[in-house]
């Protein structure tokens, strides 16, 4: 099991250095200058000064060739105050937009989007497990299929759009809205949690349906196990046979879905923060997409892929532990 | 069901090999099609009502009442009535109108998206899948490094970093989708790797792409399909997502997602009829066409061909 952990976080390295890689190029390799662009954006008129532009280049650090521009923005190599102030320093840079750095912004906006996720999180699994159980012991029944068309609904109809109509005809018909500004937390708990209630909903219904066929999947496997076929034989009753039999090991490789299902999370938050106006990382990103704050948009995007990468790690291993056939190699 | 109405293989049925009659193939076409409707009723409803979405999108110009950017100011905001059936938005043209339209992008996008991501998806599946070694790890790991960003971050990403448009989009969607649906491909061409017929083809001396054009390929069209048609429903809602966000189609041109965001969110209040019909079709269309990839599943992929019975 040890060797199997340390394997897996050895080849985190490669992983982690691609995402990287890609975060840094991303930015660099805009068609077109992205000093330019961003002073076309601030639509200074007329105004742009070589002061301007060396501000901008030297914030982004593009004054320097392409490699060493990732080796000190990794902080494998020294900035150009011969400081090293990378990645690996913990640094993420500031915020072209509002100058803070972008680490605190990232631990400010986090509990808001963590939040959110939860919610979905806990919606997700509270409808998806029992209809899919129930769907895959009623195979090929009208009740199956209920079951199936409810999950293929849930996938397919766009949250943003729930969300919008949530906004508009409550309006129209009962001149109630949900609330547009944030409740923090700690202010009012009660406020803040019906606050979160409905985006939270709308956030673990995409989730829901997915893992809904999951489960059922899931399900239908094991139940055509030999070990199933002996608890009937052995006359135990339904209850019995799928409790303990069934749902126990279908689960297993349910855990592993939340490692599938949190990229739809973390996505989705930025359209539901967007509606909502709830201020967390996804309604950062997308203030600083339209900004085109790339520092930030570097930092949002590293910080998300690492948290997937962690939490992936954390649920393969957990799978391991978990199902006993599984040879940790 | 049993199984005697199954007799082909699945790799026989979808995929004709070449050098097959054309009869063969459209065999194993109707008999794809006659046993969804006869097995799976809701997805061929689903497939019907993406063949009519398709006819809509290409004869748009002849079905929508209106032009999609035909403006009046005069008719601005006006409720549904006989002459505009869905009602108009803030700069006076017709939803319905637009809506028509917007089925020629959202099918634009989600079948040439997801023809990209099945091309593309095979050539880096298959190849690492098939060839292992080190150049599979290599690419596994760029995968691996690409997966871990969540899908709508990364599109967004890189829309605000390549621009607006049709054909970005297009590109940027099936190209990034192909990166994660390469995995199912490169595990499906693992499974048909171990087939002795692979290795009859290795003893007579077939070269490495012959045997991926004339043994693999065939063998994982199955998978393709499947590929292919959930993948139509995720282009179609990640193009709205995007336009939705104000990164995907530009304006004026009429996307469904496009058409719920600003003017839509702005509108809401006195114009609800803006915001609600764009989101009906396209939940529509997604529904149809998952309900549609989800009895194809069922019909062509052999691991499931047992819970079929």
């Amino acid at each position: 099991m040890a060797a199997y952990v340390i394997r897996r976080i050895i080849l985190l390295i490669p992983t982690m250095l691609v995402v990287t890689v890609v975060v840094f190029l991303s930015v660099r390799f805009i068609p077109g200058n992205v000093v330019d662009m961003m002073i076309a954006q601030m639509g200074s008129s007329g105004g742009v000064t070589q002061a301007t532009r060396q501000r901008l280049e030297q914030a982004l650090g593009l004054n320097v060739p392409l490699p060493i521009q990732y080796a000190r923005w990794m902080g494998f190599a020294p900035g150009a105050n011969g400081h090293f102030q990378g990645l690996l320093e913990g640094n993420l840079g500031t915020s072209l937009q509002s100058g803070q750095s972008v680490a605190t912004l990232l631990v400010q906006r986090l509990p808001v989007s963590l939040e959110l996720a939860l919610i979905a999180l806990v919606t997700a699994i509270l409808t998806a497990i029992p209809i899919g159980i129930y769907s895959a012991i009623r195979q090929d029944t009208a009740r199956d299929y209920a079951g199936r068309s409810v999950s293929i609904f849930f996938i397919s109809v766009p949250s943003f759009w729930l969300g919008t109509m949530i906004m508009v005809y409550p309006a129209i018909w009962w001149r109630w809205s949900p609330s547009l500004e944030y409740i923090p937390l700690i202010k009012n708990f009660q406020g803040n949690l019906l606050q979160f209630l409905i985006p939270g909903f709308l956030l673990g219904m995409a989730l829901g349906g997915t893992l809904m066929r999951m489960m059922r999947t899931m399900m239908l496997e094991v139940l055509r196990q030999d070990y199933v076929k002996t608890a009937w034989a052995k006359g135990l009753n339904e209850r019995r046979v799928i409790n303990r039999h069934v749902v126990k090991n279908a689960l297993i490789p349910v855990v592993t879905i939340v490692g599938i299902v949190l990229p739809i999370v973390l996505g989705g938050t930025v359209i539901i923060e967007q509606i909502f106006d709830l201020p967390g990382l996804g309604l950062l990103l997308f203030q600083a997409l339209n900004f085109r704050d790339y520092p930030l948009i570097s930092g949002i995007n590293l910080f998300l892929a690492a948290i997937l990468i962690v939490s992936n790690l954390v649920v393969d291993i957990s799978y391991a532990w978990l199902d006993p056939r599984i040879q940790y190699k | 069901m049993s199984d005697t109405l199954a007799v082909s293989t699945p790799g026989e049925q979808a995929a004709a090999p070449e050098g097959r009659q054309p009869a063969a193939q459209r065999r194993a076409l109707v008999d794809v099609v006659v046993r969804l409707a006869r097995y799976k009723p809701l997805g061929f409803a689903g497939g019907l009502v993406v063949l009519v979405l398709l006819f809509v999108g290409i004869f748009a110009n002849f079905l929508a009442p209106y032009g999609f950017n035909d403006m009046s100011l005069a008719q601005r905001l006006s409720a549904p009535s006989a002459a505009h059936l869905l009602g108009t938005d803030n700069t006076g043209r017709d939803v319905l109108s637009r809506i028509i339209y917007g089925a020629r992008i959202s099918m634009t996008v989600g079948l040439a998206g997801a023809a990209i991501h099945v091309v593309m998806g095979f050539l880096i599946g298959a190849t690492t899948g098939f060839y292992g070694g080190k150049l599979d790890m290599v690419i596994q790991r760029i995968v691996d490094g690409i997966q871990a960003f969540p899908t709508l971050v990364l599109y967004l990403t890189v829309m605000s970093v390549v621009g607006q448009g049709l054909l970005p989009l297009v590109l940027v969607l099936g190209l990034s989708s192909s990166i994660y649906g390469s995995r199912t491909i490169r595990s499906a061409v693992l499974g048909v790797k171990e087939n002795t017929y692979i290795h009859a083809a290795v003893a007579m001396g077939a070269t490495r792409g012959r045997m991926l054009v004339k043994h693999v390929l065939p063998n994982v069209v199955p998978v393709l399909i499947i590929e292919f048609t959930l993948a139509v429903g995720r282009m179609i809602l990640a193009e709205a997502m995007l336009s939705f966000l104000g990164f995907g189609v530009p304006p004026p041109f009429p996307s469904w997602g496009g058409m719920l965001s600003n003017s839509g969110q702005r509108y809401m209040l006195q114009a609800p009829w803006m915001a609600l019909w764009p989101g009906v079709a396209l939940a529509l269309a997604v529904f149809s066409i998952n309900m549609l990839g989800d009895a194809l599943r069922d019909i062509l992929d052999p691991r499931l061909r047992s819970t079929m019975v």
